[in-house]
C-alpha cells in the first residue's frame, strides 16, 4: 500500500501527522508529507485508513 | 459584556423581532445560537440556503456541500470582511481594499493572502506550539486553583476565558493585566455587528490605537515574541507595511480569544450535561484525542463569512455583489450526508472529516494552539474535578455572533464518586 499527499489541497490541518506519524510529518508551512516513499509498512495500513478518512480537505490519497 | 435582554430588545427595534427563522433569521440575536442546531437542521430540510434582509442582504448555506463549495470558490466571493455587520465595506471608507484588508491574512485574497499568510505559518507549526504545553498546563492549573473549595464555579468565566487570552497575551508581548481590555475588543468587533458604522468605527480606531502603542513599544524594545516578529519579516523583499503588521496582530489577538474559549466551554458544556461521557472520559483517558476532535466538530465556534464579488446565480440564489455570505463550518460538521450520526456526539469516533477550522486557502492559522489550548484545558478540568454538573441550567447564556459558545456556565463540584 502506498500514501500520497495532494499538496495542491492540503491546507494543514495536521491531522494525518497526529493520528499517524509514522506515516506523515509537515513541514514549515505546516504542509504534510509522506515519509519513506509513502510506502506503508507492514501493519500500519489501518492507520493509512484513518488519516485518508480524517483529512478534512481531502488530500490523501490511497493505492492499494 | 451587554446584558443579553437588552440586547434582545434593541435588536428588535432595529429590524423588528425574527418574524420566520428560514426567512429572516438574525444571526447575532441571542436566540440564534441558544437554537443553532435545531435551526440549522431544519434550514437544511427546508432551504438549503437561508436568506434574510438584515445586515444589508445575508445569504446562509448549512449543507457541508454548499459550505466547502464557497470556501473554496475565492474568484467569486471574497474575504474583504469577514465578520457579517451593519457596517459594509462601501459603508465604511477607511477599510482597506481587496486583496489585503484590515486584517491580513484573514481579510486578504489571493494572490496576495497565499504571501501574507507563508509570513505568518511557521509561527504557528505544530512543532513550533508543541513547546507551549508546559505553559498551558500552568496556566489551567493557576486558575483552577485560584477557585478551589468553591462548590460553583463559572468555568466560562472563571475558567475558559482565561487560557487563550493569557497564552496570546505572552505571545505577542503585550502586557497580560490589559486582558480585561482584549475581551473589551474581542467583544466589540465580533458581539456588537449590529451597531451602526458611526458607532462601530471608533472601536475599531480604538483597538487599533491601543495595537500602535504596542508596536512602538515593541520598536524601542525589540525581543522574542510575536510582535517583534512581525515587525522583522518582511514580504516582497520588503518590510511589511505598519498597517499590515497592525491588521495582522489585530487578527493574532482577536481570532484566538472568543473562538477557544467558545470550544473550551462548549466541551465543559458537553460532558456537564452527558454524564455517561465523562465518566467514560475519566475512565479511558486514552480516548481524548477522539473526544476533543468530536467535541471540535459537534460544537464547533466559528462561522466564518464572506462578500459576494458581482451577481451571481447560486444553486438558484441570486445573490448580488456585496450580499454577505454566512459559512457555518458548525452545520457543515452536523450535515448527515457528510457524517454518519451527524447529530450525536460520539466520543470515540474514529472518522472525523470535521471543518471546525475552515476549509480551504484559509484553514485557521492557529488551529495547532486551538487543539493544544482546548486538549490541556479538559485534560486539567476534568483531572481536578471528575464530577460535576450544571448548577442551574437557566444560567447558561450562550454568545451572540458569529462565534457560538457558552459565556456563563455555572457549574457544581460534586464529589469525586
Ligand atoms: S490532514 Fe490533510 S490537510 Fe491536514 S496536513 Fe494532512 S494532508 Fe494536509
Amino acid at each position: 500500500m502506498r500514501v500520497k499527499v495532494d499538496t495542491s489541497k492540503c491546507q494543514g490541518h495536521n491531522r494525518c501527522y497526529a493520528l499517524a506519524p509514522e506515516l506523515f510529518d509537515v513541514d514549515d508551512l505546516g504542509t504534510a508529507f509522506v515519509l519513506n516513499d509513502g510506502v506503508v509498512p507492514d501493519g500500519l495500513e489501518a492507520k493509512a485508513r484513518l488519516a485518508e478518512k480524517n483529512c478534512p480537505e481531502y488530500a490523501i490519497v490511497i493505492e492499494d | 459584556m451587554a446584558d443579553i435582554k437588552d440586547l434582545e430588545t434593541y435588536f428588535n427595534e432595529v429590524y423588528g423581532p425574527v418574524a420566520d427563522w428560514m426567512t429572516d433569521f438574525d444571526h447575532a440575536n441571542p436566540a440564534y445560537n441558544e437554537n443553532a442546531h435545531a435551526l440549522w437542521d431544519e434550514m437544511r430540510d427546508k432551504c438549503p440556503v437561508a436568506h434574510t434582509t438584515r445586515y444589508g442582504g445575508t445569504w446562509l448555506p448549512v449543507t457541508h456541500e454548499y459550505v466547502s463549495e464557497i470556501a473554496y470558490d475565492t474568484d467569486r466571493f471574497t474575504s474583504r470582511s469577514v465578520v457579517v455587520s451593519r457596517m459594509k465595506p462601501s459603508l465604511a471608507p477607511d477599510m482597506p481594499p481587496a486583496p489585503i484588508g484590515t486584517a491580513p491574512p484573514i481579510s486578504s485574497d489571493p494572490p496576495f493572502h497565499h504571501d501574507a499568510r507563508r509570513v505568518m505559518l511557521p509561527a504557528f507549526a505544530p512543532k513550533k506550539i508543541a513547546a507551549w504545553e508546559g505553559d498551558v498546563r500552568a496556566l489551567c492549573n493557576e486558575l483552577l486553583d485560584s477557585v478551589a473549595g468553591q462548590e460553583v464555579i463559572d468555568a466560562a468565566v472563571d475558567y475558559a476565558q482565561h487560557i487563550p487570552v493569557n497564552v496570546i497575551a505572552r505571545m505577542l508581548g503585550f502586557p497580560l493585566e490589559d486582558s480585561d481590555l482584549f475581551r473589551k475588543f474581542v467583544h466589540d468587533v465580533l458581539e456588537g455587528v449590529d451597531e451602526p458604522v458611526h458607532v462601530r468605527q471608533p472601536k475599531f480606531d480604538r483597538l487599533f490605537d491601543y495595537i500602535s502603542v504596542q508596536i512602538e513599544e515593541h520598536q524601542a524594545n525589540p525581543r522574542e515574541d510575536l510582535t517583534s516578529f512581525l515587525l522583522n519579516a518582511t514580504i516582497y523583499d520588503q518590510p511589511l507595511s505598519m498597517r499590515h503588521v497592525a491588521g495582522s496582530i489585530v487578527l493574532l489577538l482577536l481570532a484566538g480569544i472568543d473562538t477557544t474559549w467558545s470550544a473550551i466551554g462548549s466541551s465543559i458544556w458537553h460532558l456537564a450535561t452527558t454524564p455517561a461521557d465523562r465518566e467514560r472520559l475519566v475512565r479511558e483517558p486514552e480516548l481524548m484525542p477522539t473526544a476533543i476532535e468530536e467535541f471540535l466538530r459537534a460544537y464547533a465556534p466559528v462561522t466564518m463569512a464572506r462578500l459576494v464579488k458581482e451577481d451571481i446565480d447560486f444553486h438558484g440564489c441570486p445573490m448580488k455583489a456585496e450580499d454577505w455570505v454566512l459559512l457555518p463550518f458548525p452545520a457543515a460538521n452536523r450535515d448527515p450526508k457528510e457524517f454518519a450520526d451527524a447529530d450525536k456526539v460520539i466520543i470515540d469516533r474514529e472518522e472525523n472529516r470535521h471543518s471546525a477550522f475552515g476549509l480551504g486557502i484559509h484553514r485557521c492559522m492557529g488551529s495547532n494552539l486551538a487543539r493544544l489550548e482546548l486538549t490541556i484545558a479538559v485534560e486539567e478540568f476534568l483531572k481536578r474535578y471528575p464530577n460535576f454538573e450544571l448548577s442551574d441550567t437557566a444560567g447558561v447564556k450562550w454568545s451572540n455572533g458569529q462565534i457560538r459558545g457558552p459565556r456563563k456556565l455555572p457549574v457544581r463540584i460534586l464529589p469525586n464518586k
